[in-house]
């Protein structure tokens, strides 16, 4: 069997304190939610550490303001997905989390996890032997990106369903480090770089996401696997639009697993933005939003189909929020029902 | 579905597994669960390269890690196995080359599994790279280094076969229309919940095995060879099973370790194979490229047909012989062909190898077959159901390949599932699609793998102070062979099945039994099963008439008593007129198979039919499918245990919506490309769609109660059905498995372009067959009069 190596588990009370413990230990050390992409990939040799510092000090509440909602770091995304306010206020976000993974990996992953998971690639996201068979990568224990071998970058694909969500309802989080909390645009929170793809400090922890509320907000998220109960994405859109009568006054198209980073389509959104929507702006809008998108072959099914298909997560996105209530287009695998 | 009960008390009710509270509670004991006192934890270290000579191979730091008990490589282990006698091409550990990527090379023992993972890491060798050979285009021509292996030919042949009955030339000569199509079944995997696990002991000048396996006799036999014991100081015992499909059919390299490093240490030593590992271990499904040429009349009969095959075997035999033959043989055993040639050829390649799995090799050509026969419909404009009912073969014929049909249920589950899923009436409308297919398999393989007349299944009987034990080498693999053996003996004695004490798959307790595999166990062991419990039956039935003075015609059998009496008090009445009170049977297979060298593969006792119906929505756009609903039935002849029935039905369906639509077993750089559960895409039981079963009953006049098989051939149908369904919703063919949204979204932009509606292989390679063999057909009707055999 494929065992987890041996680590030290240590138990803070307090961010404060989980922060000074990383920053003490540096990279050898490494924080642990749900652990549920953490285990396995302790187990694959994908992470080596000599101590794992637990999070589950941090709370687990959603509280519901008149201005915003705040998520704790340590909600599970089965809670997020079936919490009533977030369902009603940011429908999107509740879709997205209920979506990740399997029903028991949502009982266990949190929301916090889910905005900070490890950029994936199938030449990565594989055992050490495998690994040490076809040439290690860049992203681990090797110098080359084996999907891009003339790259000096890594490609890694950003694979978190939550944070293209929440970067579309313009949300923030809370970092704590070691000597204080600073807060951040979930924006902000990601680079463009498939090893080192998050923004914060390693010793910071990610304490609680901030959804503002925006009168009229409608969002929608729609999400692209092959098999609607446990894969991860391999194309995702996350929608959040206002419409005054059929008019698009506000929108963020917000594009999973196309990049190494939550890719954001700006040029879609302003091309949005004061137009009437109907299906012939859907599929323009969708079309801009599709063209930086370059999925490579490192992720299941072809890449070309892959690139074909984010036009059609987008515009099923956009159809979805504009008639939130009233159902969505089109019926995706991806989607299951329950 | 409802199965009738005809006056039986246990045979056709629904009836629980014994086994199903302690599994799915936790409590059955598989190999892995097992640790005797100071076990040792085995790895294997395992080639990185797909094609490599060793050159050397450096142990010894590994030797010295604390905590490490043993090192072995093959030079401990030299002595070649396989499971058919005519492929003995493996070794538990290659000293001389590797020939994939997971060929095992090394292997420790420690006190924990972590070291002898380090232990494995240390391990240093030395390798001469050599080109692989990864597809069957280019095992075909000379390669660059070296072949594969150091027999078959030319170039990484390993098996060609040739075959023609009655006379082709002429069947398609008096064609009316004639098609050639060309198809490809990609390989897939078993993927069984439970990875390989085995645990072994040297005791007393004794192996004794636990292991996860189908056949714990073919294991008994490799381990005697390899390790050069005696079969009597050896051991193997089928610990409780996760699951195999074909994928725990071999002998494997880990069961041989792990004994090879009890007997060096003295200490019972474990391994239970990753993930990773497991896909490595393989014996999965070939991928084969197909080319079927069919000549029929204007209305639609079927004059001739020609299929040629080339699998992709991986780097060793395995069964792939027989696998090989099976991609010919059952073509003839649905529809009546009068004229057939099969050109087989089997290759080697730098990939696991490939070897049983569902299905056993008659997937891949039922999938071809029924789309060519939808095809041939369509040209010749006669409805695709209608020319398929028109050639199904009819119960007691023999077909031109010699293989003898008895029971058929083939028209009675085609109405089922047409009536029920309203097939006939079904709406036109673009994006939803229903498809139709049939399909037959074995009710055991009437030969051994290896060349023997002993009897393929024996159950011996003890009954003692009112218990009753039945003893059989069959090992339940989840298939329900278990409930099956207490159902029979139950059935017989008049007692309940949780009444009989079991003791199955050990070699050393038990009589022969080979295995669970090819369908054989209900057929065979239960056949063995009724004569044992018979004769059991006749001694109590004997004693009570003495005590009640009264001729034996008057003791009745049955709600748990024997005449007058309980059975506790006729058994001892028994036991105190005869001695101990044992009784035994056992079934032979009637010998069948045909008058031609190669013609042990096909012939069965007995064959099911089974008939699907698949409804899908397909997007035009996306390529995506989703699916509705499956209706099969399944012509079981008897269902012993309907639930179960149902269960291996479902599970069929499942496994084949699982190939149809995602499964692949792909390589990239000369590695597996996603050994993992994840990335390797199998549907888990949200992604599965309501399925309708149909028990269909022909009661066959040679199995037990007149049972067939159930656990195999329902898988058949619905891949063909899937791809057809695609048919009937986009108008394009997807000539290759699995149908993925994007072969659908190429296939309409070349249907838009004007070219081929289709996507699939373009072309069959030229294959160097040798003249086929000239086979005369027999007698196509059964003489009932006359015995079975010929």
């Amino acid at each position: 069997m494929l065992r987890l190596p041996r680590f030290k588990y240590l138990r803070p009370k307090t961010a404060r304190e989980a922060a000074r413990m990383a920053s003490e230990l540096g990279p050898k050390a490494m924080f642990v939610a749900g652990g549920t992409d953490l285990f396995p990939k302790l187990k694959r040799r994908q992470f080596e550490v000599e101590a794992l510092i637990g999070l589950d000090f941090l709370s687990r509440q959603v509280r519901a303001g008149a201005d915003e909602a705040e998520v704790d770091a340590g909600v599970t995304l089965a809670s997020a997905a079936a919490n009533e306010h977030l369902s009603a206020t940011f429908s999107g976000y509740a879709e997205a989390a209920g979506v990740v993974s399997s029903p028991p990996l949502r009982n266990a992953g949190t929301i916090g996890g889910n905005l900070c998971v490890d950029t994936r690639c199938n030449y990565y996201d594989m055992t050490y032997e495998w690994r040490k068979a076809i040439g290690f990568c860049m992203k681990k224990d090797g110098d080359i990106c084996l999907v891009a071998p003339s790259s000096p970058r890594c490609w890694a694909v950003s694979s978190s369903d939550t944070g293209p969500m929440a970067i579309a309802l313009e949300g923030m989080v809370t970092l704590a480090g070691a000597d204080g909390e600073r807060e951040l645009p979930v924006a902000a929170l990601y680079r463009d770089d498939g090893i080192d793809y998050l923004a914060k400090q390693p010793s910071e922890v990610l304490t609680s996401l901030r959804l503002p509320v925006i009168e009229g907000n409608q969002s929608a998220y729609v999400k692209l696997r092959r098999r609607g109960s446990i894969d991860f994405p391999i194309a995702g859109a996350a929608v959040a639009l206002r419409l005054d009568g059929a008019t698009v006054t506000r929108c963020r198209i917000v594009l999973s697993a196309v990049a190494s980073y939550p890719l954001e389509a700006r040029a879609a959104d302003d091309f949005l933005t004061g137009k009437t929507l109907d299906e012939e702006t859907v599929r323009a809008a969708a079309e801009i939003a599709a063209k930086p998108a370059k999925p490579l072959d490192n992720a299941d099914l072809t890449h070309f189909w892959r690139k074909r298909m984010v036009r059609v997560v987008v515009e099923q996105a956009l159809a979805a929020a504009a008639t939130r209530g009233g159902g969505s287009m089109v019926k995706l695998l991806g989607q299951h029902p329950g | 579905m409802g199965a009738s009960n005809n006056g039986f008390s246990v045979i056709g009710k629904p009836l629980p597994k014994p086994d199903a509270v302690s599994k799915v509670t936790g409590r059955a004991i598989y190999a892995d669960d097992m640790l005797p006192a100071r076990t040792l934890h085995c790895r294997i270290l395992r080639s990185p390269h797909p094609h490599a000579r060793i050159v050397s191979i450096d142990t010894s730091a590994a030797r010295r890690m604390p905590g490490v008990q043993a090192v072995i490589t093959g030079a401990d282990l030299p002595i070649k196995f396989g499971i058919l006698p005519v492929t003995q091409d493996e070794r538990a550990l290659e000293h001389e080359k590797v020939r994939y990527v997971g060929d095992p090379i090394a292997a420790v023992a420690a006190v924990d599994e972590e070291i002898a993972a380090s232990a494995c890491d240390a391990i240093s060798v030395e390798y001469e790279v050599l080109e692989p050979v990864m597809s069957i285009d280019e095992a075909l021509v000379e390669t660059k280094d070296e072949r594969i292996q150091d027999y078959g030919g030319p170039n990484n042949i390993h098996k060609l076969v040739a075959l023609e009955f009655g006379d082709v030339d002429a069947g398609f000569a008096r064609a009316d229309h004639t098609r050639e199509d060309v198809f490809f079944f990609q390989g897939n995997t078993h993927l069984p919940m439970e990875q390989h696990s085995a645990v072994a002991t040297f005791v007393d000048g004794r192996v004794t095995l636990w292991s996860s396996t189908q056949v714990v006799h073919y294991v008994h036999r490799a381990l005697a060879k390899v390790l050069e014991l005696p079969m009597n100081r050896i051991r193997v015992i089928g610990a409780a099973h996760g699951g195999g499909f074909g994928g725990k059919t071999d002998p494997f390299a880990h069961e041989i370790i792990v004994s090879k490093l009890a007997m060096l240490t003295g200490r019972p030593v474990k391994c239970t194979l990753t993930r990773e590992e497991v896909f490595y271990a393989h014996r999965g499904r070939h991928p084969v490229l197909m080319w079927v040429r069919t000549g029929v009349t204007k209305d639609g009969r079927i004059t001739a047909m020609h299929f040629r095959s080339a699998l992709d075997g991986g780097a060793y035999g395995s069964y792939g012989v027989a696998s090989t033959f099976y991609t010919g043989a059952l073509q003839t055993v649905t529809y009546d062909i009068p004229a057939y040639r099969f050109e087989g050829c089997r290759v080697f390649t730098n990939k696991p190898p490939c070897g049983p799995k569902r299905g056993h090799g008659t997937p891949q050509p039922r999938f071809a077959l029924e789309l060519h026969l939808e095809k041939i419909a369509h040209d010749i404009g006669l409805d695709p159901v209608e020319l398929k009912q028109r050639n199904f073969v009819k119960p007691m014929t023999r077909t031109v390949n010699w293989l003898r049909v008895t029971s058929c249920g083939l028209e009675e589950c085609t109405e089922r599932v047409l009536n029920a899923s309203g097939f006939r009436k079904r709406e036109k409308k673009r994006g939803h699609g229903m498809g139709f297919a049939i399909s037959s398999y074995l009710s055991g393989a009437g030969t051994a793998i290896y060349w023997n007349d002993m009897p393929h299944s024996e159950v011996q009987i003890k009954v003692d102070r009112g218990g009753v034990t039945a003893y059989c080498g069959a090992m339940d693999i989840g298939q329900g062979s278990d409930s099956v053996l207490a159902a029979i003996v139950a059935e017989e004695l008049g007692i309940q099945p949780a009444d009989v004490r079991l003791v199955t798959a050990d070699t050393d307790t038990t009589p022969i039994d080979l295995g669970s595999y090819s369908s054989r166990v209900t057929f065979m062991a239960g056949n063995a099963a009724i004569q044992a419990a018979r004769k059991m039956r006749e001694m109590l039935v004997e004693a009570a008439a003495a005590k009640m003075g009264a001729p034996v015609e008057a003791v009745a059998v049955g709600g748990g008593r024997i005449g007058d009496f309980s059975f506790e008090d006729a058994s001892i009445l028994a036991e105190a007129r005869f001695g101990t009170l044992t009784s035994a049977g056992s079934y032979t297979p009637p010998k069948i198979a045909g008058p031609y060298k190669g013609s042990g593969v096909g012939p069965s006792p007995a064959y099911s039919y089974s008939a699907c119906v698949v409804d899908l929505d397909a997007d035009p756009r996306t390529g995506l499918v989703h699916l509705n609903k499956v209706w099969i039935a399944h012509d079981v002849g008897r269902a012993i245990n309907p639930l179960l029935v149902e269960g291996q039905v479902e599970g069929s369906v499942y496994m084949g919506l699982g190939e149809a639509l995602m499964e692949e077993q792909e390589f990239r750089k000369g590695l597996h490309k996603w050994p993992s559960m994840l990335e390797y895409k199998s549907p888990t039981f949200l992604d599965m769609p309501e399925v309708e079963t149909f028990i269909v009953e022909t009661v066959d006049p040679e199995g037990p109660y007149g049972a067939k098989e159930a656990g195999q051939g329902p898988l058949l149908p619905v891949i063909p059905a899937v791809s057809s369904a695609v048919f009937d919703a986009l108008g394009v063919w997807i000539d290759e498995i699995p149908v993925t949204p994007e072969k659908i979204v190429e296939a309409l932009r070349r249907k838009e372009k004007g070219e081929a509606a289709r996507f699939g292989p373009a072309r069959f390679p030229s294959i160097p067959y040798p003249a086929c063999i000239k086979v005369e057909p027999p007698a196509k009707e059964l003489d009932r009069a006359a015995p079975a055999s010929i």
